[in-house]
């Protein structure tokens, strides 16, 4: 990128999109500046400067070639698988602290959870796949093995960490861009009919004991008020209780006085609704619907098969956290720890996230036709 | 019906236009099942925060706002004079509610270690644990200093169910002295709350009346709680106070003791079992009821530990019982100036004497006087003064038996009063109807002679007794009176003449300073002369136990009815020693109580010097038995049902309905401490009767005309 192009460069850039992602992001702070009690620290200015950073990070993605990401696909999956590996040798080796879940790589200046990187590694390492897949042999065996290798390795890696949501994140983004590379509908119907005996063995014989809970308290989280069913409970009264308008700015007495667990990450729209209301909730459900909306269409606009599976796999993994989190802090899905995108405080899904906006403003670069950089 | 089944599909030939399309189709599939996400999330929320807003807002509400009742201060107590019988003081406690409780066992384990809880604190706990009702709170401990008590606040989101609290615990100052009067308070049985339902009584920390005052004046000492709204987090810290209604205290009661007598008389009352009582002859007040041994009632409001239950049951001077209101004694020779007042009623010329020989021949039998020796020629004030029975064996075969115990009522024995007491044993006057009815045997003349010696039948309470002294000395019909109203008592006349009564308080008098019976009583303060009357009451017959010395439980119970000053009665007051050995272990702490009456300082010498003997006063020997105990028992003590408890209690204050049984014969009287100037019997100048009378009649003389003995 050249710095005489920079103006143009930046009018190219898709403001639509841009600016409810910054309220959106703004709204976050704003939350997190009062989840802190009203300090911006420790929450809301590092939420911020993060925010501007990985934007930098994001921008600098979108410059790239097209061809370059054709080129990186494999080795940057495989780079992130490896860290995976790694993950669990520290684990086993005994380095990390967490008491039988081992998620971070401790680089010294930051923690790193690979796994997360993984999440546009798979739709990246798959877009490529099926792009040089030769069109007739979708339907056959060498359109779904290779790639159920490529969902399933880092899959099973993240499953016995163990991470049931970002395994879940990973498989869902795989198995949408298999769906979207054009695989037989009856691939899919016939996978779901065997797994309706497989889903109860696996939640009695497969998932870990607090697994199992979570889902359980999913549908009574009453039999339980003090413990499985505690944050769900404590989240929906947040969300109840803000009614339409909200308690107002400073004002979420389940944050503030502790009663919502995780205010500030995973539950962090239940600290929203609390003071900003339904219109607040609505306001964030919109935003994302811009943005999810904008990345299909960025994705059926692009010509070529890598970059419509690339977009519409960045796309997906968005919608995949924003809507477990949604479902889960209001009571739809059980408490899986993911966090909502933009929102809640933490440098990793940051990251994530920012690096799928990253790519989706490539394509969308892309798209404006030929240019000398593409 | 045909069916033609077609073959499979050759396969068929995928171009890239044909994925183009397919994903075009599928990315807006995609994006309507991301649509709907969307509408079925923003109808979620709607659902949440519309629809079910005030229920959530509710919720939130009573998350963020804890209420929690303040429990009002109970009143106080208080003697005639304003000085505290029973007080509040500021307390740290912690107190558990069961139903809260996640792990008992840990729970209980890390507050003993916290508290420095000793094995049988945390034995009694244990006890009590087991039998509370879950939303019924137990008390841990209280009176706690900080440093234990903010041990266990910061742990408080470790142990559920734990609850601490600064408060106010009752406090009695005089301690076991006021036992009995003032009773004790202690958490609210499962019976209680059934019967009361107010919420208050499951606060935790809150105490309701469980015995004597504490339980009478429940209603009036409770007064209204405050309630403190205040802003808690989830770990249960308080942000910020909301809102603070005060407790109401509760209203105070003011009593006509006097604390100062009361704690003396409880103290000088010893290693005895037994009581005092002391009446204003002017007003009825009553200034001390002292019942010994006692319980302490500061212990007791923590809860009755096993220790506690082994040492009330193992000692044999009942310390359960009030034995003010529930003791019944026969009266002995208490009686004697009450007869005399009812033989003079009848019509006796106190001048009239019997020649006492040391026995009464009526028929075929002979009734004994306690001298054996006889007391010579005894007219009625010699008969009281040296307590001479023949004189009165002699005079009931003429008076009656009816005007005795007409009289008996009227002076207050058999009577209940009325009084803020949990119970009163009222005893027994015996008369022929009396018999009759009870037993369906005709009265005889041995019964008359019992009773004319207060033996027999008669059973009274030792506040009869105080009451008798205080209506013989006024001559008006004094109600006794607990509560202080600062008023006089328009108490009307007995409608004794009041020559009768300057007689019999003549005689009364000579008991103590002239040649009666009682010289030790006559108190240490120059100048104050009291009238009295000893009276030993025998509890087995002499075939079994002399009264004097073997089994504590056969010893005579002692006497001594008493007034002053004799001429211009100012106080009355009854002391009964329960298996003292007689009425001389009643008279020596008489002269006590009334030289502290008219000489504080004095008495209390006299107390502390007799203290230094005992072992400490009342409430450090209480002390140190309860300490022996721990060295000797530890938790090895049994554990008492609750059942059991209250059988105990029900034993030892159910003296009314004890089986009275039925007498066959005459009891011999018991001697009386020989008058001390025996060496010139008649020689007080005083007397009204004439010394050295004129030869009386013979000592069988009576006619029976009356006593219906046939014997």
């Amino acid at each position: 990128m050249n710095l005489m192009n920079l103006p143009a460069a930046f009018a190219r850039q898709p403001w639509i999109v841009l600016i409810p992602l910054f309220g959106l992001v703004s709204l976050g702070a704003a939350v997190l500046y009062s989840a802190a009690g009203g300090s911006l620290h420790p929450y809301a200015l590092s939420h911020v400067l993060r925010f501007l950073l990985f934007l930098v990070m994001a921008f600098a993605i979108s410059s790239f070639s097209r061809n370059f990401f054709r080129m990186m696909a494999y080795p940057a999956y495989a780079a992130a698988l490896l860290l995976l590996v790694l993950v669990e040798l520290v684990g086993a080796v005994g380095v990390g602290v967490g008491a039988g879940s081992q998620r971070w790589l401790d680089l010294g200046f930051m923690t790193l959870q690979p796994s997360e990187l993984m999440k546009p590694g798979i739709v990246l390492v798959l877009a490529k796949f099926y792009e040089t897949l030769p069109a007739p042999l979708t339907a056959s065996w060498r359109g779904l093995i290779p790639a159920g290798i490529l969902i399933g390795a880092p899959a099973l890696l993240v499953l016995i960490q163990p991470d049931l949501g970002t395994a879940l994140a990973i498989c869902f983004g795989g198995v949408v861009i298999m769906f979207l590379a054009g695989l037989p509908l009856s691939w899919f119907i016939g996978a779901v009919v065997p797994l309706i005996p497989i889903i109860p063995a696996a939640f009695f014989f497969v998932l870990h004991d607090y697994q199992r809970k979570r889902i359980l308290t999913l549908f009574d989280p009453e039999a339980d008020p003090q413990g499985d069913g505690y944050h769900i409970i404590q989240s929906k009264i947040a969300i109840g209780s803000g009614g339409f308008f909200g308690k107002g700015f400073g004002n979420g007495s389940q944050s503030h006085l502790q009663y919502l667990p995780e205010s500030h990450t995973d539950f962090v729209f239940a600290t929203m609704a609390e003071e900003w209301g339904m219109i607040g909730g609505l306001f964030v459900i919109m935003v994302f619907a811009i943005i999810l909306g904008w990345g299909l269409r960025v994705a059926s606009k692009s010509q070529d098969r890598f970059s419509s599976l690339l977009a519409a796999g960045m796309t997906t993994t968005i919608f995949f956290y924003v809507a477990i989190n949604l479902m889960m802090v209001t009571g739809m899905a059980p408490v899986v720890g993911i966090p909502l995108p933009w929102m809640s405080h933490g440098g990793t899904s940051m990251m994530t996230n920012m690096i799928c906006l990253g790519v989706l403003l490539a394509v969308n670069r892309w798209n404006r036709g030929p240019s000398s950089l593409s | 019906m045909k069916f033609r089944f077609r073959r499979a599909k050759p396969p068929r030939h995928i171009s890239s236009g044909i994925l183009r399309n397919s994903f075009e189709r599928r990315t807006v599939v995609l994006g309507s099942l991301q649509g709907g996400v969307a509408c079925l999330l923003a109808a979620r929320l709607g659902y949440l925060a519309i629809f079910e807003n005030e229920k959530y807002k509710l919720e939130a509400e009573s998350n963020r706002v804890n209420l929690s009742l303040i429990p009002p201060r109970r009143g106080w107590i208080l003697d005639r004079n304003g000085t505290p019988l029973a007080s509040n003081r500021a307390d740290f406690r912690v107190d558990v509610i069961p139903e809260r409780m996640q792990d008992k066992d840990a729970t209980i384990e890390m507050l003993s270690k916290l508290l420095n809880m000793t094995p049988i604190a945390r034995q009694d706990l244990q006890d009590k644990l087991e039998d509370a009702r879950g939303f019924a709170p137990v008390e841990v401990a209280s009176r706690l200093d900080l440093d234990s008590f903010s041990a266990v606040s910061v742990r408080l989101p470790e142990l559920p169910g734990v609850v601490t609290q600064r408060g106010y615990s009752r406090f009695y100052p005089d301690g076991v002295n006021v036992g009995h009067l003032v009773g004790y308070v202690g958490s609210a049985s499962a019976e209680e709350y059934e019967k009361d339902r107010d919420p208050l009584l499951l606060t935790p920390g809150y105490k309701v009346g469980k015995d004597g005052l504490e339980k009478v004046f429940e209603h009036e000492l409770r007064g209204k709680p405050g309630a403190r709204r205040t802003e808690v987090t989830a770990m249960g810290r308080v942000v910020r106070d909301l809102e603070t209604r005060d407790d109401t205290p509760g209203e105070t009661v003011k009593l006509t003791i006097d604390a100062g007598l009361q704690d003396f008389a409880a103290r000088r009352l010893g290693t005895e079992s037994g009581s005092i009582v002391v009446i204003d002859c002017q007003n009825g007040d009553i200034l001390a009821m002292a019942s010994m041994p006692s319980f302490d009632p500061n212990s007791f409001s923590d809860g009755i530990g096993r220790l506690e239950w082994k040492m009330l049951a193992d000692d044999d001077h009942v310390p359960l019982r009030n034995k003010v209101l529930r003791g019944l004694y026969p009266p002995g020779s208490t009686v004697k100036p009450m007869v005399s007042l009812a033989f003079r009623e009848a019509g006796l010329d106190p001048d009239e004497s019997v020649y006492c020989g040391g026995g009464l021949r009526v028929g075929n039998r002979v009734f004994h006087c306690w001298k054996r020796g006889g007391h010579g020629q005894v007219n009625m004030a010699k008969g009281i003064y040296q307590s001479c029975d023949v004189y009165f064996y002699a005079m009931v075969q003429r008076m009656g038996m009816d005007v005795i115990s007409a009289m008996a009522r009227k002076l207050g024995l058999g009577q209940e009063f009325d009084l803020p007491v949990v119970g009163q044993s009222y005893g027994t006057v015996p008369d022929p109807a009396w018999k009759l009815r009870k037993y369906g045997k005709q009265w005889q003349t041995f019964d008359s002679v019992n009773a004319t010696i207060g033996q027999g039948y008669f059973l009274v309470n030792p506040l009869q007794m105080a009451v008798m002294s205080s209506r013989i000395a006024s001559g008006k019909k004094l109600m006794p009176r607990l509560l202080y109203t600062g008023k006089p008592q328009e108490a009307e006349s007995l409608g004794i003449p009041q020559d009768h009564l300057d007689y019999v308080h003549q005689a009364m008098r000579d008991v103590v300073n002239g040649p009666g019976t009682a010289h030790v009583a006559a108190p240490l303060v120059p100048g104050i002369e009291i009238a009295g009357k000893t009276g030993t009451a025998q509890v087995v017959s002499l075939s079994v136990s002399n009264g004097k010395s073997g089994p504590f439980k056969y010893r005579d119970h002692g006497h001594f009815m008493s007034f002053a000053p004799w001429d211009k009665p100012r106080y009355a007051c009854a002391i009964s020693i329960e298996h003292g050995g007689g009425s001389g272990a009643a008279t020596p702490i008489a002269r006590d109580i009334w030289t502290y009456l008219f000489d504080r300082e004095k008495g209390l010498s006299q107390l502390e010097a007799l203290e230094s003997q005992w072992g400490g006063t009342s409430q450090e020997r209480a002390n140190a038995r309860y300490a022996s105990y721990v060295r000797e028992y530890g938790v090895s003590a049994p554990k008492v049902s609750t059942e059991q408890e209250a059988e105990a209690v029900r034993a030892a204050e159910n003296t009314q309905n004890q089986p009275q049984p039925i007498m066959s014969e005459a009891q011999t009287p018991r001697p009386e401490p020989a008058p001390t100037n025996s060496g010139a019997p008649d020689s007080a100048a005083t007397r009204p009767a004439a010394s050295n009378g004129p030869a009386p009649s013979s000592g069988a003389a009576p006619n029976p005309n009356t006593g219906g003995g046939t014997q």
